[in-house]
């Protein structure tokens, strides 16, 4: 963006990066190529599919889930198998842009845990295979907090205490945000009503002066380096959290907890169709997707793979969900377009 | 006459691989993004090709209430004039920095002078991102600068400094620096000193001499280098977004949020459209004021 004198060297490069790009797609079998967020998927497994199979797999990341869907909208990419989120992939299926892998078909689509064998958008599990799943709630630090004791509520994060005041740090996600606050206020998240969209709106200016920031990035250190005793954050975040301190607390609030679910899917036009089945089918396995949850910190889908787990998820109940906050847990619903133009509505006031 | 003939042939060919250049890379996008900004708005990203609509651009001053009647709404104007104004800061505090630092610059030995230009563009040698991270470091509650004051006892608690538009304006202000004082020193390094040497043998005060010689024939690098400033500060996206604290929006983070999160392809072209026409109303400005100080000092 600050690129003011563009030298003749650059302009060569850049022409020889352009016809580079149209050349880069002739692709060979045995191969398989997966797209995911970075960090998100461990290199052991990498290593041992290769192993197990002799398929090559290459591993290419993204930094959102809106970059994944404008490459594939924009055309393909040569992925096999790619990872999104419950909205991408409904948006996914509903525009044909995902392979009907017949994934209920497959062989170990059996071990998957029954709340995972659907999804909003994919209900009969045909595209589509869950990967890792979390929750979205708050972490505090003990040691800085009044009393070393919060109420398992949003209203510690929207109305806090007067001590923590200006020392609270939020997800800069609009969807994020605009959940918790909907459950704390008791109102339906896809909601059309302008008044119930004024309420949250409300509630989430009269929080701005207490907050110290919004940021999605750096959420780990951050809580780590003690610059904020209070953080919404995702529930894999707050075990990487524990490493270092830990003291800290995650709160599954009690008016609700969005949990999301991120997926293995094939696009339409995957150049190894075959080895991509191959792949999301080994996935279920409870050893392989233990593994995963190793790496991630995050939760798994597959039934049996709590014995392969390191002790210290197991130990851990950031990441193994108590059974008595199960009633907690909301699922991603699919809002109308009127609801997400309110939502968008509130997410601009709120920053203008 | 054939050889003129040719002449031109070989001109048309010199020029035709940049024209091409601009024309694939510049011109076709920007077509395509004007065109997308008058398109239906698809939900799910992307837009409904072939449907027209001024919905994008009605929606930056006005808001559809429920009745789908029209309402004032100042938000979106709200942040185009909040990056306005940071951008106009930015270019000030570079000014005021830069100048001195220019003069400073063209006023050494020539082996000074390349030491000095090599200084001023090694902060490029770094990415951007990760200069505005080293931002975050020192201005945090327990960073540097916070630390040093508490350390010498200044402070107690420490100063709020990251996560404000205040920091914003320092990030912006550091990024672009080197584009004001280069131009500014392009123009000084040329200036004749005897102009000055004659303007104390004519018993002018050194205010004087700034005011009367030395300004006024840095004009030109001067406004070169606001330009430089002021525009890419009016659509910065990474330092509002890491030294803001994600509190308030620039222009383009607004952006990046109508492609992103708020899946509004044609509002978010439609804003696009309007920071290029943010641009070149400061460009036209510039250009009108150079010309007319460029007749007055000659």
């Amino acid at each position: 963006m600050s690129k003011k004198y563009i030298k003749p060297s650059h302009l060569a490069l850049s022409v020889g990066l352009f016809s580079a790009s149209f050349s880069g797609s002739a692709l060979a079998a045995g191969e398989l190529h997966l797209y995911n967020w970075s960090n998100y998927f461990p290199p052991t497994l990498l290593e041992l599919y290769e192993k197990e199979t002799g398929t090559k797999v290459t591993i290419d990341s993204y930094a959102s889930e809106d970059d994944l869907l404008a490459k594939l909208q924009a055309g393909g990419g040569g992925y096999d198998v790619i990872f999104p989120g419950a909205s991408t992939l409904g948006i996914m299926v509903e525009k044909g842009m995902l392979a009907n892998a017949g994934i209920n078909e497959m062989e170990n689509f059996s071990n998957l845990l029954a709340p995972f064998q659907t999804i909003a958008g994919d209900e009969n599990r045909k595209y589509s295979a869950p990967y890792m799943w979390g929750t979205t709630g708050f972490t505090y630090d003990p040691a800085s907090v009044p009393g070393g004791n919060l109420e398992e509520s949003w209203k510690e994060l929207f109305e806090p205490r007067d001590e923590l005041k200006g020392k609270i740090a939020m997800l800069n996600e609009m969807t994020d945000v605009w959940n918790s606050a909907a459950y704390y206020k008791g109102i339906d998240k896809c909601t059309e009503d302008p008044a119930e969209a004024q309420e949250i709106l409300d509630l989430l200016m009269a929080q701005k002066p207490d907050v110290k920031l919004y940021s999605s990035e750096g959420t780990i250190d951050r809580m780590i380096a003690g610059e904020v005793p209070l953080h919404m954050q995702w529930n894999g975040a707050a075990h990487r959290v524990k490493a270092k301190k830990p003291d800290v607390v995650y709160v599954y609030p009690k008016e609700g907890t969005s949990f999301w679910v991120d997926n293995m899917a094939i696009p339409k036009d995957a150049p190894n169709m075959d080895e991509a089945k191959a792949f999301i089918n080994w996935m279920m396995r409870p050893d392989i997707a233990a593994e995963a949850s190793n790496y991630t910190g995050y939760s798994n889908a597959v039934k049996g793979s709590g014995e392969f787990l390191k002790e210290d998820l197991k130990a851990d109940p950031a990441v193994n969900t108590p059974e008595n906050y199960s009633d907690r847990l909301r699922a991603y619903k699919s809002c109308s377009p009127k609801s997400k133009d309110l939502r968008e509505k509130v997410w601009t006031k709120l920053k203008s | 006459m054939a050889g003129r003939l040719s002449r031109t042939k070989i001109r048309a060919l010199l020029i035709g691989p940049a024209a091409a250049v601009i024309g694939i890379f510049v011109v076709i996008p920007l077509m395509l993004m004007a065109w997308i900004s008058i398109q239906g708005r698809d939900y799910s990203g992307g837009v409904i090709w072939g449907e027209l609509s001024g919905e994008a651009y009605l929606r930056m001053i006005f808001e559809r209430e429920l009745d789908d009647s029209l309402a004032v709404n100042f938000n979106y104007v709200l942040i185009i004039l909040r990056s306005v104004w940071l951008s106009f800061l930015t270019t000030v505090i570079s000014l005021l920095v830069g100048f001195p630092t220019a003069l400073f610059m063209a006023t050494r030995t020539p082996k000074w002078k390349a030491i000095l230009v090599f200084m001023v563009t090694l902060p490029f040698w770094t990415n951007l991102l990760v200069r505005n991270y080293a931002w975050i470091l020192l201005l945090r509650d327990h960073g540097a600068i916070n630390g040093t004051l508490s350390w010498l006892g200044i402070i107690s608690e420490p100063l709020p400094l990251l996560h404000t538009q205040l920091a914003v304006a320092i990030g912006l202000t550091y990024s672009f620096l080197p584009f004001m004082v280069l131009p500014i020193y392009a123009s000084l390094e040329k200036m004749d000193l005897r102009l000055v040497e004659s303007a104390f043998d004519l018993y002018a005060t050194r205010l004087m001499t700034l005011r009367r010689i030395i300004i006024p024939l840095a004009v030109p690098g001067i406004v070169a280098g606001c330009i430089l400033v002021f525009v890419p500060s009016l659509g910065a996206y990474v330092t509002p977004e890491l030294l803001g604290g994600g509190k308030t929006l620039m222009i383009g983070n607004l952006i990046g949020l109508q492609f992103g999160a708020a899946r509004n392809w044609p509002f978010g072209a439609a804003l696009g459209i309007l920071l290029l026409a943010l641009v070149m109303i400061s460009l036209t400005f510039y250009a009108l004021k150079l010309k007319n100080t460029g007749g007055n000092t000659q």
